[in-house]
């Protein structure tokens, strides 16, 4: 069955949904990018059936003042266990622009 | 004042308007002219000619000037300078007291500053430059309905620029095969679709039924990609009362923006139909249409950043500023220069991108950049280089010119669109990096293998009429 161009519309749940998945280090690597603008990691998760929400459950506050990258890979981790059939996404809160400078979604549930 | 006596006659405008001295108060509104006298005419008497008719000044003294405190009113030219590689022109700086101008109206500035006196037999040529709006000023002026950070909010897109298109064929399109069209743009990966410029209610569509369609492909695009989705209704048309009738319907149907062209429209239209958007939740984007018939002539007319500035007091989310790389007109630095007006809280003198003034924006809210005109995937390393993230950069044909259609065409600007930003986000040169992050990208995307293979040969590269005077 030939079905080249048959394009198959996709859940892509806006930045970074045309990727494939992020890896662990290219995860790492977007904290890397959130820590240096100054922003606060924060990490959100909600029920697929939600997901359309402007508002997700936040795992704990934002995580003001980190600046150690494993800390906030371990906090997906375990925000990832503790509710595996989630959306969960990573987030940097901007201060100065009191908007989101970064938002993906990490893990899909 | 009561001291002077009324002679009637015709002065030399440099004795009233010509100021070296002048030192600019912090409420003037300054102004930037470069100016081509005819010949023989010196430069002092044509600057202060310019101020003069642009101020409180007409050709002949008249006994009613004795009324009024003219010391108080008038304009002065302050400064003049050489253009840079120019013999023939220059460049006059004026001010004007504030209470020159109604409070939150551009169009009373625009019609004191480029009004009679661009026509002025003693100038061969007169293009206004920039304008240092006085934040005094600027607290009078509603600016954009929502603003860059309220629309991301609204529409959940973080961290990157935002991805849309025209439709097209841009005339000719039923309303069912146009909402057709609009459906597959926003299932395929685009955020927004425009109505083009031309599109208002021709026999072929008629507004209200284009409405209608396009309103359930972005509800049914939106439903099946679990993303927020919009398309620019435009609701320009022949008269205000029109134009608000189908403004009113575009928020009935729940389409969250709709779409102005302020040059043709024109400013009076432009500021009011700013308001309703605020008092009614929607957001504005602006085309530019007539823009080029003003701005493109080096000697003459008004320099974009002008109207881009007028544009951010006038009101609106989303501003057409060329795309620097495609099939349109524009400067690399110049559209920096003014895509800063359009974003930034204050913006420094800088010449290099013809910015003649600081410029503070106190609180007014930033307006989306929009790219749009003749570019495809393989420019988007340089667009996201040249935007940034808060941009709309636009593809019509570069989406819809796919030769899988317009959801794959959409597909694989988004996934272009996202690589740039992933690299450029973990450190990257994106222009210098170009090939070999497409070329990644495109491993995992047949649909931006074929997009690239379509476009690479195509590029638009012709000289620039309008360059900075460097």
């Amino acid at each position: 069955m030939n079905t080249t161009g048959d394009y198959q519309t996709k859940a892509t749940l806006e930045t970074f949904g045309f990727l494939p998945k992020l890896t662990a280090e290219e995860v790492q690597k977007q904290i890397a990018y959130i820590i240096a603008n100054g922003w606060s990691p924060a990490i959100e998760h909600e029920h697929p059936s939600n997901s359309m929400d402007h508002y997700w459950t936040m795992w704990k506050l934002p995580f003001f003042g980190e600046t150690n990258m494993g800390n906030v890979l371990s906090e997906l981790e375990d925000c990832r266990r503790s509710y595996p059939d989630h959306h969960i996404r990573l987030i940097g809160y901007d201060a100065y622009t009191q908007s989101q400078g970064s938002c993906f979604v990490v893990y899909e549930g | 004042m009561s001291s002077k006596a009324y002679e009637a006659g015709v002065k030399e405008y440099r004795d009233k308007y010509w100021t070296p001295d002048y030192v600019p108060l912090d409420t003037d509104l300054l102004a930037c002219f470069k100016v081509t006298g005819q010949p023989g005419v010196p430069r002092e008497e044509v600057a202060a000619a310019v101020a003069a008719e642009s101020s409180t000044g007409t050709w002949s003294t008249v006994w009613s000037e004795l009324l009024t405190d003219l010391e108080f009113y008038k304009g002065r030219a302050y400064r003049i300078e050489d253009v840079p590689g120019d013999s023939e022109s220059f460049y006059t700086f004026i001010a004007y007291p504030i209470d020159l101008f109604e409070e939150g109206s551009v169009v009373n500035v625009l019609t004191s500053l480029v009004g009679n006196v661009f026509g002025f037999k003693a100038l061969k040529h007169l293009r206004l430059e920039d304008i240092r709006f006085p934040i005094a000023y600027i607290k009078t002026c509603g600016g954009p309905p929502a603003g860059i950070q309220v629309e991301r909010d609204r529409l959940s897109k973080y961290g990157r620029p935002m991805l849309g298109a025209t439709i097209k064929p841009k005339l000719g399109l039923s309303a069912k095969n146009y909402g057709r069209a609009v459906y597959e743009c926003l299932r395929g990966g685009l955020d927004l679709t425009k109505d083009d410029e031309n599109v208002n209610s021709q026999p072929f569509m008629r507004w209200r039924d284009r409405f209608e369609f396009v309103a359930e492909a972005i509800d049914k695009a939106e439903r099946e990609t679990g993303e927020r989705k919009g398309h620019y209704l435009n609701v320009t048309a022949s008269t205000p009362e029109e134009m608000y009738k189908r403004a009113e319907f575009a928020k009935e149907v729940g389409c969250p923006i709709i779409m102005h062209d302020f040059l043709t429209g024109g400013f009076t239209a432009n500021t009011g139909l700013a308001n309703w958007c605020r008092d009614n939740g929607m957001l504005l984007h602006i085309h530019r249409a007539m823009h080029a018939v003003i701005d493109r002539h080096p000697k003459h007319g008004i320099h974009f950043r002008v109207l881009a500035k007028c544009l951010r007091l006038s009101g609106g989310d989303h501003l057409h500023t060329g795309t620097v790389v495609g099939k349109l007109e524009g400067d690399r630095n110049s559209t920096l220069g003014f895509v800063d007006q359009l974003r930034e809280s204050f913006v420094p003198e800088d010449r290099s991108r013809g910015v003649f003034f600081d410029q503070d924006w106190g609180s007014l809210p930033g307006v989306f950049a929009v790219a749009s005109g003749g570019i495809h995937v393989w420019h988007m390393p340089a667009l996201v280089t040249i935007f940034g993230d808060d941009s709309v950069l636009q593809f019509g044909g570069g989406t819809q010119g796919h030769p899988w259609g317009n959801a794959a065409g959409a597909a694989a600007n988004r996934v272009a669109l996202e690589a740039c930003v992933k690299a450029r986000n973990e450190g990257r040169t994106l222009e210098a990096e170009s090939n070999d992050i497409m070329t990644q990208a495109a491993k995992n995307s047949p649909e931006l293998a074929i997009a690239m293979e379509t476009w690479k040969e195509i590029k638009f590269e012709f000289e620039t009429v309008d360059k900075l005077d460097v």
